[in-house]
C-alpha cells in the first residue's frame, strides 16, 4: 500500500516530492514546500477559478487557495483578517456610527504572486468588476446597497452604502468575494468577462498557492506561492484538486485506498462511511453552519385544473394543508432522529428551528418537536375531524389527506422521503413521492412545472442556508413580497406563500436595528413565529462532512467559508 | 460507388443542419437551467442577471443563428489561424463557441479531453473487437460446444451487469483489497519514459477492461449469430464440396459474408467512442468527453452540449456512410446506383 | 399462366400456416438450451408473480430497527439500509423490470425491424429513413428525456395514475431511443438479401411485395433481430434504472431490479446480498431470453427446420 502511494504521488509530482517528503521531520521548523504534494478530491470538479463568474461551491473552494478576500470566517464563524490589517468595527472607528460606511485598512507589504504590490486599487477594481451589470457576477448580492468603493490611499479602502448597513461585511468578506488583480483583469470588465479564459483559468492571487495547470471540470494543479507573505507556509510544495465521480467514491479514495489526502462533501449513508473509516487510513470531520433540511408546506391550491392560477394566492387556499392541525400532525409524526441516523449520521442534528445557528440566534421555544409523538399527531387529527377511511387514510368532507412530496434527486433525500412516507402512513396520511433532477428543481426555468419556486406539490424538501453569519436577508425570505408568482417570474424565496403583516413588520425593524443583541432577539422572534405557524417543518440541522488522511494535520473544518480556508497551515505528519 | 459517395456527402449537409436545429430546440425546451446548481444563497435577481449575461434573454432564432455562425465560421477560421499562424480579419473579437460553465471555448475543452477519451474508450473498443470477433467465429463454428456455452454465458453476464457495478467491483477488489491498481485516473500524467508508461498502463487496465467486456459481449453475439446464418448456406456446402480447405471456407467465404451485420455494429459504435463512456468515466474519474457531456447537461450548458452532440452527429452520419461503403465492398451484390 | 400453380402453393392460406407453427415448435423442442432457457424464464416469471403471495412482506415497509441485516429465515435476502425486506423488493422489482424490459424491447424491435426492412427493400424510402435513424442516433438522450417528461408526465399521471403513467412513459422513451441499431442492421441484411436469387425468383413469379417481405425477407433476418431482442431486454432494464437514478423514472420508493442494484452498489462490502440477487436476476433473465432466442432462430430458419 505504502509503495503504491509513493509511486502514485511520484507520478504526479515527480522526483521532487519523494525526496522532499523523506527529508521532512517533525522536530524541525516547517519550511515552505517541505511536505511534498497535497492531494485533494472534490467529486464535483472545478469549472473555472474566478469565483465572480461561478458561484459553485467547488469553484469557490478551488479558487480560495489562490485568491484571498479582505477577511475570512474561521470555523466558529468569527471574522479573521486576511488581506486586511484588522476587522473594522464601530469601536475601532472602521465602521461609521451612522452605519453607512466601512473603512478597511490593508496589510502592509503584501505582493501578488507575480511580485507586484497589492494595493487599494485592486480592491476598488474587484468591486467595480463585480458590480458591472453586464458581467453576470455571481457575488453581486454581497454588494447590495453599495454606493461607492474608493481608495483613500494605497492601503485604505472606504466603502459607502446607500442606506444604513447594520452588517456592513458583505463586500470582500468570505471566499465568494476575493480580491482579483487589477492589472490582470482590467480588460475583462462586463461583457468581456467570459472571453478572458486565460485570466479566469489562472488568476494571479495573494494566497498560498498558484495555479500551474488547470483542466476545466477535471483537475487543478497548484504550486506553492513563493511570494506568500507568511514565512515557511504553505508546507506543501504542490497540490492538486481532482474532480469527478461521486461522493462515495471520493470517500473511498481517502479512507480506504489512501490515494488522496482530503475529500469534500461526503453525503453518503453513515454506515458506509463508518465501514470505510474502519480501514484506519483517514478521519471523518464535520462542522455545522446554518443549513437546515426542511419541508416547505404549500398553502395555496396546486390543482392542475387551475391553469395559470395554480400555486398562486389567487388560486385559493390549499384544500387541507391550511388546517393547522394537519401541519402539526405532520410535524409530530416524524421521528427526526431516525432520519438523522439513516441518512446523515454525524453530519446531522435534529432541529425544530429554521434558524439553528449561530448560537446567539438559536431559539429553544420549539424543541417539543424533537421527539416523535404519534399519539399526539393522531389526536390532533381526530379532534380536527379527520377520520380514517376503510383504506386507513384520513378524510374530511370528501378531502383525503393525500400528499405529493417532491425533492431533488439525491440518494439520502430519497431515503428521507421513504421514511417520512412510512411515518405519515401511521397517522393516516397517504404520500406520493417524486424526485426531480437538481438542475431542474433548483433551476428556475420559466417553462418547467418542476421548479422549487413553482412548488406544484403539497410538500417539498430541500436545504437552505445563508452566507456568513448574518441572518437578516435570510429571515426576510418569508415576507409577503417574496412570494413567487407569475407576475414576478416566480422569483422569490417564500415558497410556502406565507404572508403575515406582523412578520413583515419584524423584517422591516431588523433592517433598522444595529445592536447585535436586539437583532438576535428579533431573528429569534421571527423564527418562532414561522415555526409556530408551521410555515415550514424543519427536520435536520445539516453539517458539512469531509474526510482527511490521518497523516494530514491542520484541517479546521469550516462551514462559514471555504473548507480550504486555512490550507496554508496544513502539514503532513510523519 | 464514387457517385453514390458524393451524393451522400452532399445530402449530409442539409441532414446535419436539420439535426443541429432539432438538437437546439430540444436543448432550449429542456427545463434545466444554467443557474440550477449554484448555491441557494445566490438570490434570484442575481441569477436573472447571470442568465442575461449568458445571452439567454435573446430570442431563440437569434441564439441559433449565432451558434451556427460561431461553429461554422468562427471556429474553422480560428483553427485555420492556429495551423497556419496567420490572421484573418478581426480575430481577437471574433466570438467562439463558449461554454457557460467554464467560460472558455468549447473546442479547447474538447481537445483537452481527447487524449484520455481515446486512451480509455478508444482502446477498450479496439480490445473489445479483438476479443469479440474470434470468440464469435469460434463459438459459431463449434456451436453448443463447451467453448460456445461459456462464451455465451460470459458475454451475456458481461452485457447484462451494468458497468456501474462491474467498475465498482473491480475497484473494491484491485484497489481497496489488493492495492494493486489506482482507482483514480490521472489526466495530468505525461508518458515520457518506461515508468510513466507503466503508470499509464496500470491506470488504464480497469476502465479499459470494464468497457471492453461490455463491448465484446455485444459484438461477439452479433458475430456468432451472423456466422451461424452463413454456415448453413448453400455456398458453404458448395465450397466444401469443391474441396476447399476448411480454413479457406471459414475465413474467406463465411467470415466475409458474416461481417456485413457486424460491420454495421462496429461502425455505429465508433461515434460512441467520441461520445465517451459516461458511467465508466465517472467511476474511474477519467473525465473524458462523456463526463464533459454529462456535466454540461446537468448544468444546462447549451453551447457545450449543442457543440458536443453536433460533432457526435457528424461522426454518426460519416460512419453510417462508411458502413454503407464497406457493405458494398464486402458484398458485391449490393448496388447503390 | 404456368406460374399460378406455384403461387398457389406458396400462398396456400390456413392449412399450411398451422403446420408451419407446429414445425417450428417441433424444432424448438429439440433445442435443449432453448428449453432450459424457457424453463428458467418461466420460473422467474412464476416467482415474481406468485412469490409475493407466499413471502407476503410489503416491499415498501420500513423497519428501521432491522436495517442492513444479513440473510435470515425471516428475510431470506436480508434487508436494506432502511430495513426493507430485500426478497420482497426483488420480487416486486422483478414484476416492473420484466414488464418494462419485455415491452420496451418489443417496441424497439418492431420499430427497428419495420424501419430496417422498409429502408432496405424500398429504395425510395431508404435515404429518408436512414437520415431519420441518424437523427435519432444523434439526439442527446438526457435533455430529450427531460423534455418528454416535462411535456407528458402530468397528463399521463392524471390519466393513468403515477405508476402506470410513468410505466407508459418509460416504455415509450426506451422504445423510441433504442431501435436505431436494429434498423441499421436489418437494413444491411435486407440490402444483401434482396439481390439473392430466391428473392429475384419470387419477384419474377409475381409474388406480392408484402408477401416477399413476410415469407422470404423476415425469416432470413431473424438472427440479428433475435440478438437485438436479447440485448434489448438487458438494455431496457438497465436504462430504466438509469432513468430512476436521474429522477426521471418511477417514484423513488418503487423498486426495480436496476434500481436495487444501483442503490445497493455502495453497500457491496457491507451487505453483499443487496447486489448479488438483483444482479443475478437481471443476468438470468437476459441469459434465458438469449437461449430462447437461439432456439427460436433455429426453429424459424427454413434451412435448419426439417433437417
Amino acid at each position: 500500500m505504502k509503495k503504491l502511494k509513493i509511486i502514485m504521488l511520484a507520478g504526479v509530482a515527480g522526483a521532487l516530492m519523494a525526496t522532499a517528503a523523506n527529508a521532512s521531520s517533525d522536530s524541525m521548523m516547517k519550511m515552505r514546500g517541505m511536505d511534498g504534494q497535497l492531494n485533494i478530491i472534490y467529486w464535483q470538479a472545478a469549472s473555472i477559478l474566478n469565483p465572480y463568474l461561478s458561484g459553485g461551491t467547488k469553484d469557490t473552494h478551488a479558487a480560495s487557495m489562490i485568491l484571498e478576500p479582505l477577511a475570512k470566517y474561521d470555523e466558529n464563524g468569527a471574522m479573521v483578517a486576511s488581506l486586511a490589517a484588522e476587522i473594522p468595527t464601530i469601536e475601532n472607528g472602521g465602521v461609521s456610527s451612522d452605519l453607512t460606511s466601512i473603512t478597511w485598512k490593508l496589510k502592509k507589504g503584501v505582493v501578488w504572486s507575480d511580485g507586484s504590490p497589492f494595493t487599494a486599487a485592486d480592491v476598488v477594481f474587484s468591486g467595480e468588476y463585480c458590480m458591472d451589470p453586464t458581467g453576470g457576477c455571481n457575488s453581486l448580492a454581497n454588494f447590495n446597497d453599495v454606493k461607492s468603493i474608493e481608495a483613500v490611499d494605497d492601503l485604505t479602502v472606504k466603502i459607502t452604502f446607500k442606506v444604513a448597513k447594520p452588517f456592513p461585511y458583505g463586500p470582500f468578506v468570505g471566499a465568494t468575494v476575493p480580491i482579483i488583480q487589477r492589472e490582470q483583469f482590467k480588460d475583462c470588465m462586463g461583457a468581456k468577462a467570459p472571453t478572458c479564459t486565460a485570466q479566469n483559468f489562472g488568476p494571479i492571487g495573494t494566497g498560498p498557492f498558484v495555479v500551474t495547470e488547470f483542466k476545466s471540470n477535471d483537475v487543478v494543479v497548484y504550486a506553492a506561492n513563493d511570494k506568500y507573505r507568511e514565512e515557511g507556509k504553505p508546507a506543501f510544495a504542490t497540490a492538486i484538486i481532482k474532480g469527478g465521480g461521486e461522493a462515495a467514491a471520493a470517500a473511498r479514495s481517502v479512507l480506504e485506498t489512501g490515494e488522496f489526502d482530503y475529500a469534500w462533501n461526503l453525503q453518503v449513508e453513515p454506515e458506509i462511511l463508518a465501514q470505510m473509516a474502519a480501514a484506519g487510513k483517514g478521519t471523518i470531520v464535520t462542522s455545522f453552519g446554518t443549513s437546515v433540511e426542511r419541508l416547505m408546506v404549500q398553502s395555496t391550491n396546486v390543482d392542475p385544473a387551475l391553469g395559470d392560477k395554480r400555486g398562486t394566492v389567487e388560486g385559493g387556499p390549499h384544500p387541507f394543508l391550511t388546517d393547522p392541525a394537519v401541519r402539526e400532525a405532520l410535524s409530530f409524526a416524524i421521528d427526526r432522529q431516525i432520519l438523522v441516523d439513516a441518512g446523515y449520521g454525524k453530519a446531522g442534528q435534529v432541529t425544530c428551528n429554521v434558524l439553528p445557528a449561530p448560537a446567539i440566534y438559536a431559539s429553544t421555544a420549539n424543541d417539543s418537536c424533537k421527539k416523535q409523538d404519534v399519539a399526539r399527531a393522531n389526536k390532533v387529527l381526530d379532534d380536527a375531524g379527520w377520520v380514517r377511511g376503510s383504506d386507513g387514510i384520513r378524510a374530511k368532507d370528501g378531502v383525503r389527506l393525500s400528499i405529493l412530496y417532491q425533492t431533488s434527486t439525491n440518494g439520502v433525500r430519497q431515503g428521507t422521503q421513504a421514511l417520512s412516507k412510512h411515518m405519515w402512513k401511521a397517522i393516516g396520511v397517504e404520500t406520493e413521492l417524486r424526485n426531480i433532477s437538481a438542475s431542474v428543481f433548483f433551476g428556475g426555468d420559466q417553462s418547467s412545472p418542476d421548479t422549487f419556486q413553482k412548488f406544484f406539490a403539497d410538500i417539498e424538501m430541500y436545504t437552505n442556508n445563508f452566507d456568513g453569519t448574518d441572518p437578516e436577508r435570510y429571515m426576510g425570505s418569508w415576507a409577503c413580497n417574496e412570494i413567487p408568482k407569475p407576475s414576478n417570474q416566480w422569483i422569490g424565496n417564500n415558497m410556502p406563500r406565507y404572508c403575515n403583516a406582523e412578520y413583515d413588520a419584524l423584517v422591516a425593524e431588523m433592517g433598522k436595528t444595529a445592536s447585535l443583541e436586539k437583532r438576535a432577539a428579533l431573528a429569534m422572534k421571527m423564527n418562532d413565529m414561522l415555526m409556530q405557524a408551521r410555515v415550514m417543518i424543519p427536520l435536520i440541522h445539516r453539517g458539512d462532512v469531509s474526510a482527511h488522511a490521518n497523516t494530514l494535520k491542520g484541517v479546521r473544518m469550516n462551514s462559514w467559508d471555504s473548507q480550504l480556508w486555512n490550507v496554508a497551515d496544513w502539514t503532513r505528519a510523519k | 460507388m464514387l457517385n453514390y459517395t458524393i451524393r451522400r456527402l452532399l445530402f449530409a449537409i442539409p441532414t446535419l443542419l436539420v439535426i443541429s436545429f432539432i438538437i437546439f430546440i430540444i436543448l432550449d425546451l429542456a427545463p434545466n437551467d444554467p443557474t440550477g446548481n449554484l448555491p441557494l444563497t445566490i438570490p434570484a435577481e442575481v441569477r436573472a442577471q447571470i442568465r442575461e449575461s449568458l445571452g439567454l434573454g435573446q430570442p431563440f432564432h437569434i441564439r441559433y443563428l449565432k451558434w451556427l455562425e460561431q461553429f461554422f465560421v468562427n471556429e474553422p477560421l480560428n483553427i485555420f489561424e492556429q495551423w497556419f499562424d496567420v490572421k484573418i480579419g478581426d480575430s481577437a473579437n471574433r466570438l467562439r463557441v463558449t461554454s457557460w460553465m467554464s467560460r472558455s471555448p468549447v473546442v479547447d475543452l474538447i481537445v483537452e479531453r481527447m487524449p484520455q477519451t481515446l486512451w480509455v474508450v478508444g482502446l477498450s473498443y479496439v480490445v473489445g473487437i479483438i476479443i469479440a470477433l474470434p470468440i464469435g467465429v469460434l463459438s459459431a463454428y463449434k456451436q453448443y460446444s463447451w467453448f460456445d456455452q461459456i462464451g455465451t454465458f460470459v458475454s451475456m453476464v458481461g452485457f447484462s451487469v451494468p458497468t456501474f457495478f462491474t467498475g465498482l467491483l473491480l475497484i473494491v477488489i484491485f484497489s481497496v483489497q489488493l492495492g494493486w491498481l489506482p482507482s483514480i485516473y490521472d489526466t495530468t500524467l505525461n508518458v515520457t519514459d518506461w515508468s510513466s508508461f507503466w503508470m499509464q498502463i496500470r491506470q488504464l487496465i480497469m476502465p479499459v477492461m470494464v468497457l471492453a467486456l461490455f463491448n465484446a459481449a455485444q459484438l461477439s453475439r452479433f458475430m456468432r449469430a451472423s456466422m451461424l446464418d452463413n454456415l448453413n448456406q448453400d455456398y458453404v456446402r458448395t465450397a466444401r464440396a469443391k474441396g476447399m480447405s476448411e480454413k479457406v471456407v471459414i475465413l474467406v467465404h463465411v467470415l466475409r459474408n458474416s461481417l456485413i451485420p457486424v460491420v454495421t455494429v462496429i461502425a455505429l459504435g465508433v461515434p460512441q467512442i467520441f461520445g465517451g463512456a459516461i458511467i465508466t468515466e465517472q467511476i474511474f474519474r477519467v473525465n473524458g468527453l462523456g463526463q464533459l457531456l454529462i456535466i454540461g447537461i446537468e448544468n444546462a450548458d447549451i453551447p457545450l452540449v449543442q457543440t458536443l452532440t453536433f460533432i457526435f452527429a457528424i461522426l454518426i452520419v460519416l460512419f453510417n456512410l462508411i458502413a454503407d461503403i464497406v457493405y458494398g465492398m464486402l458484398d458485391p451484390r449490393i448496388r447503390y446506383d | 399462366m404456368t406460374n399460378s400453380s406455384i403461387t398457389e402453393i406458396v400462398s396456400e392460406p390456413l392449412h399450411e400456416h398451422r403446420s408451419l407453427w407446429s414445425d417450428v415448435w417441433r424444432q424448438f423442442r429439440t433445442h435443449t438450451g432453448a428449453l432450459v432457457g424457457m424453463a428458467v424464464f418461466a420460473f422467474i416469471v412464476f416467482v415474481v408473480v406468485f412469490g409475493p403471495y407466499i413471502h407476503d412482506l410489503d416491499p415498501q415497509f420500513l423497519d428501521i430497527r432491522n436495517k442492513n441485516l444479513s440473510p435470515s429465515l425471516a428475510h431470506p435476502m436480508g434487508t436494506d439500509n432502511l430495513g426493507r425486506d430485500m426478497l420482497a423488493q426483488v420480487m416486486a422489482g422483478g414484476q416492473v423490470s420484466m414488464l418494462v424490459g419485455v415491452t420496451a424491447m418489443l417496441l424497439s424491435l418492431i420499430l427497428g425491424a419495420l424501419i430496417g426492412v422498409i429502408a432496405g427493400f424500398f429504395k425510395i424510402l431508404d435515404g429518408v429513413l436512414m437520415r431519420l435513424t441518424d437523427l435519432f442516433l444523434a439526439l442527446p438522450l438526457l435533455p430529450l428525456l427531460l423534455v418528454i417528461i416535462m411535456l407528458f408526465r402530468d397528463s399521463l399521471r392524471s390519466a393513468f395514475g403515477p405508476e402506470t403513467g410513468i410505466f407508459f412513459l418509460i416504455v415509450f422513451v426506451i422504445g423510441i431511443t433504442s431501435w436505431m441499431q436494429t434498423a441499421r442492421i436489418v437494413r444491411g441484411e435486407v440490402l444483401a438479401l434482396k439481390e439473392q436469387e430466391f428473392i429475384i425468383a419470387a419477384h419474377s413469379i409475381g409474388t406480392r411485395r408484402h408477401r416477399i417481405i413476410t415469407r422470404h425477407i423476415l425469416p432470413n433476418v431473424l438472427s440479428p433481430i433475435m440478438v437485438s431482442a436479447t440485448l434489448g431486454i438487458a438494455n431496457a432494464i438497465i436504462t430504466e434504472s438509469a432513468l430512476s437514478f436521474l429522477g426521471l423514472g418511477f417514484p423513488s420508493d418503487f423498486p426495480t431490479w436496476g434500481r436495487l442494484l444501483f442503490d445497493g452498489k455502495d453497500f457491496m462490502q457491507l451487505t453483499p446480498s443487496r447486489v448479488i440477487w438483483p444482479g443475478l436476476a437481471i443476468s438470468l433473465t437476459v441469459l434465458s431470453v438469449n437461449y430462447i432466442g437461439d432456439g427460436l432462430r433455429d426453429a424459424l430458419d427454413p434451412r435448419i427446420r426439417g433437417r
